[in-house]
């Protein structure tokens, strides 16, 4: 178990405590109130440099991590990748090597490979690197967000702020994730962080899209869709990740809504005030219907807004944390 | 054409074990036997406390030559083959462009006899290794080419493969087969499991060489041809061959020393180093190849020495090619998987060289070059390709001191036991203290 990210690298949810992970959700909170002032902007990273480096365009994470790099007065380099390394005829450790060498505290890296975050890590093991999705394996700041957003829905019900409910209301809660496991990075993420914080996690998908190994993960694997759906507290979506070639592992986009898509009418099944998350961005109308998306138990928007305080929490505390007030 | 005596060791026959001296002259073993006198000017080696045994045979290396002389060249692999004890090395056809015709193996044939091993050439079995048309194979064996595989990759098609074994039966020639339905294994870059799961990465499932060996030893049997299975990684593939060869069936097999030494675990740290096809597999896999080396399952051990240019291990996982060196640790890391100091010399020689050498039939000839024989018994008359392997060094694994063009061994900074003295390969001392001459 890895007890803390302060000063070091955010690579994988998979090993990382319960204290490692509600430190960073602690350390959002105090940045929400940043992203509300006229003013956003803290000196915390003044000086410091984040560089990053998308291998795989990805709009919304992208600009959620420069957003969160601006807020803490870091200076931001960013480099798109369009194409693969490979095609450039550059490897993994001269690209990062290049961008080293101009000089940065951190890198926040997006590669179509699982493991590219670790193997960047050892090429440069002084710059802090941080994982923003790395194939099919991890996505620990889409982890750390859905937990982050859970708790604080979760705590305003209950009249209180996340900082107070520390990792309490997270014991025993129930969260479903439905959809393509199997390709999903996010779902690697966020069962790491859910079951480490204490949830009970189910997970609902076409067989086809269910790891092969899915008896060893630490969740239930359900088959009935609307019992699971009548179960849960937190109903987490996970894209159909068409541009992987999920799409082959079921027969039609079509079946797939209608077998695990939380329709219209499955959503009837749901308990009242039960959330809906999806780590975006959605197939509307193939996932999730369009109308669910945009109804009241979703907090889809509340994600986005979210990623922006806990990538502010995560840069800091990776960057800065060895010299936080807290050692 | 210099004499050379190698003293006072363990001289390691087919079947028995003698103490005593080997002596060499003009390229032949002339005497064997306790305190021989040797002629005036005789090179001695002391080789007290060490195994002399026949020299080591590789089925299984990639010499890179011609196409990615950047990573190696003949010269080069056969450097790295004489410091790891070999004598004779099979080079892979998977070349650039692949060695599917005469010219291209009398060229790979003719830069072999300029090293001081005998190199000998695996031709493909289809042209360009596509799997779609036969090569010219019994033109290769013409000059002397005995061994045909599309290593890389298995001859996918079935209706291929059948017709090759039926072709190449009155050729007296072996096919060997990669077994890796791509179809099941194409998209994966490690072992199908729970760490591959874990990972995030896609799997080369067990089934997909399973389903193939299950699948050649039918065409075997249907054939009645010959069949070597290049390097099986797993415990129901060893099996598999284990019956098929109680059934009669003329099939061999090899498994490469990462294969018996390493597991799937091993890639947890996204380093391409560990990437290899067939991949690393489990633990229990592992022991069951060991327990084949034990049991006479294994014919050979090969060590599908696969050299890369270092910039193509810095790319992603996923991205990276597949293959690691083998030639100059293979012999040590055997002694340790047959026991270490329990070792039986005479079943670490059955695997590293007459095992091989029997699967790859490398008798003396003459046809294109002049090759010796290898793998025979240490007596008199017999051709000089010899070991001399020193059962209680101990040494340690350094990329930067190994003597190819590659770097990418899965075991920098491993120690390990057992240790090459000596390579007296075509009667020539061509390593000496662990140090080429």
């Amino acid at each position: 178990m890895t007890n803390s990210i302060r000063g070091a690298n955010l690579l994988t949810l998979d090993g990382l405590s319960r204290d490692a992970i509600i430190d960073v959700l602690d350390t959002a909170e105090s940045f929400v109130e940043v992203n509300r002032r006229s003013v956003k902007k803290v000196p915390a990273l003044k000086g410091r440099v984040v560089a990053s480096l998308f291998y795989e365009e990805s709009t919304r994470t992208r600009l959620s991590f420069e957003t969160a790099a601006k807020r803490l007065s870091a200076d931001v380099l960013s480099l798109a990748v369009a194409s693969s390394s490979v095609k450039k005829g550059e490897s993994l450790r001269d690209t990062i090597s290049t961008i080293d060498a101009l000089g940065i505290d951190a890198v926040v890296l997006r590669h179509q490979s699982s493991g590219a975050a670790l193997q960047v890590s050892r090429y440069v093991p002084h710059v802090r690197v941080i994982n923003a999705g790395d194939g099919l394996h991890q996505h620990p700041t889409q982890g750390l967000l859905d937990a982050f957003t859970v708790r604080q829905v979760l705590s305003e019900r209950h009249g209180t702020s996340g900082l107070e409910s520390g990792a309490e209301l997270f014991a025993g809660l129930r969260v479903l994730i439905v959809g393509d496991v199997r390709h999903s990075r996010v779902a690697r993420s966020d069962i790491a962080a859910y079951v480490t914080l204490g949830c009970t996690v189910r997970v609902a998908a076409p067989g086809t899209l269910l790891p092969g190994d899915i008896e060893h993960w630490p969740v239930e694997v359900v088959d009935d869709v609307d019992e699971a759906l009548a179960w849960a507290d937190v109903v987490s979506l996970l894209r159909l990740q068409r541009e992987r070639g999920s799409g082959a592992f079921v027969p039609s986009l079509s079946e797939f809504t209608f077998t695990h898509g939380l329709t219209l009418e499955r959503s009837a099944h749901l308990r009242s005030g039960a959330l809906i998350m999806h780590p975006g961005p959605m197939n509307r109308g193939v996932e999730i219907d369009s109308r669910v998306a945009d109804s009241s138990a979703a907090v889809i928007e509340r994600q986005v807004t979210n990623g922006v305080p806990i990538r502010m929490a995560v840069l800091y505390l990776t960057i800065a944390g060895r010299h936080g007030e807290d050692e | 054409m210099t004499a050379i005596i190698l003293r006072n060791g363990l001289v390691v026959g087919s079947h028995t074990v003698s103490s005593g001296d080997v002596l060499i002259e003009d390229g032949r073993v002339s005497a064997v036997g306790p305190a021989l006198d040797a002629p005036l000017g005789t090179h001695e080696v002391d080789a007290s406390g060490c195994w002399i045994g026949p020299g080591l045979v590789d089925l299984h290396v990639h010499l890179r030559e011609p196409g990615r002389e950047a990573a190696e060249n003949v010269e080069s692999g056969a450097r790295a083959g004489a410091m790891g004890g070999f004598t004779a090395l099979v080079a892979m056809p998977n070349t650039e462009p692949a060695l599917d015709n005469v010219a291209l193996v009398a060229y790979v044939l003719e830069r072999g006899e300029r090293t001081g091993l005998d190199v000998a050439v695996a031709g493909a079995i289809t042209q360009g290794r596509r799997g779609e048309l036969l090569a010219p194979m019994a033109e290769m064996a013409a000059l002397g080419v005995r061994l045909f595989t599309d290593d890389g990759v298995g001859v996918q098609d079935p209706s291929m493969m059948r017709r090759a074994l039926t072709y190449a039966r009155p050729l007296g020639v072996r096919l060997a087969q990669h077994c890796e339905d791509e179809a099941l294994a194409g998209a994966g870059s490690m072992n199908e499991g729970s760490t591959s799961s874990r990972l995030g990465l896609i799997g080369r499932p067990a089934l997909a060489e399973e389903l193939m060996v299950m699948r050649d030893i039918e065409l075997v049997r249907l054939t009645g041809g010959s069949l070597h299975f290049l390097h099986l990684s797993t415990r129901r593939s060893i099996a598999m061959v284990a019956a098929a060869r109680r059934e009669g069936l003329d099939v061999t097999c090899e498994v490469a020393p990462h294969h018996f030494t390493l597991d799937e675990r091993a890639c947890e740290g996204f380093d391409p180093l560990f990437k290899v096809h067939p991949p690393l597999r489990t633990r229990d896999d592992v022991a069951a190849l060991r327990e084949g080396l034990l049991d006479g399952t294994v014919d050979a051990v090969a060590t599908d020495h696969a050299p890369h240019a270092p910039e193509l291990k810095d790319l992603a996982f996923d991205e990276a090619p597949a293959g690691m060196l083998g030639l100059e640790h293979s012999a040590a890391l055997t002694f340790e998987a047959l026991g270490g100091a329990n070792a039986d010399p005479l079943v670490f020689f059955a695997l590293l060289s007459r095992g091989p050498a029997r699967v790859a039939q490398l008798r003396a000839s003459d046809l294109r070059v002049r090759h010796s024989a290898h793998g025979g018994a240490i007596v008199a008359g017999e051709d000089a390709n010899l070991v001399v392997f020193d059962p209680s060094a101990r040494w340690t694994v350094r990329r930067d001191e190994l003597h190819g063009r590659s770097t990418n061994t899965p075991y920098d900074g491993r120690e390990l036991l057992g240790r090459v003295r000596a390579t007296i390969a075509r009667g020539r001392l061509v390593v000496e203290d662990g140090a080429l001459t």
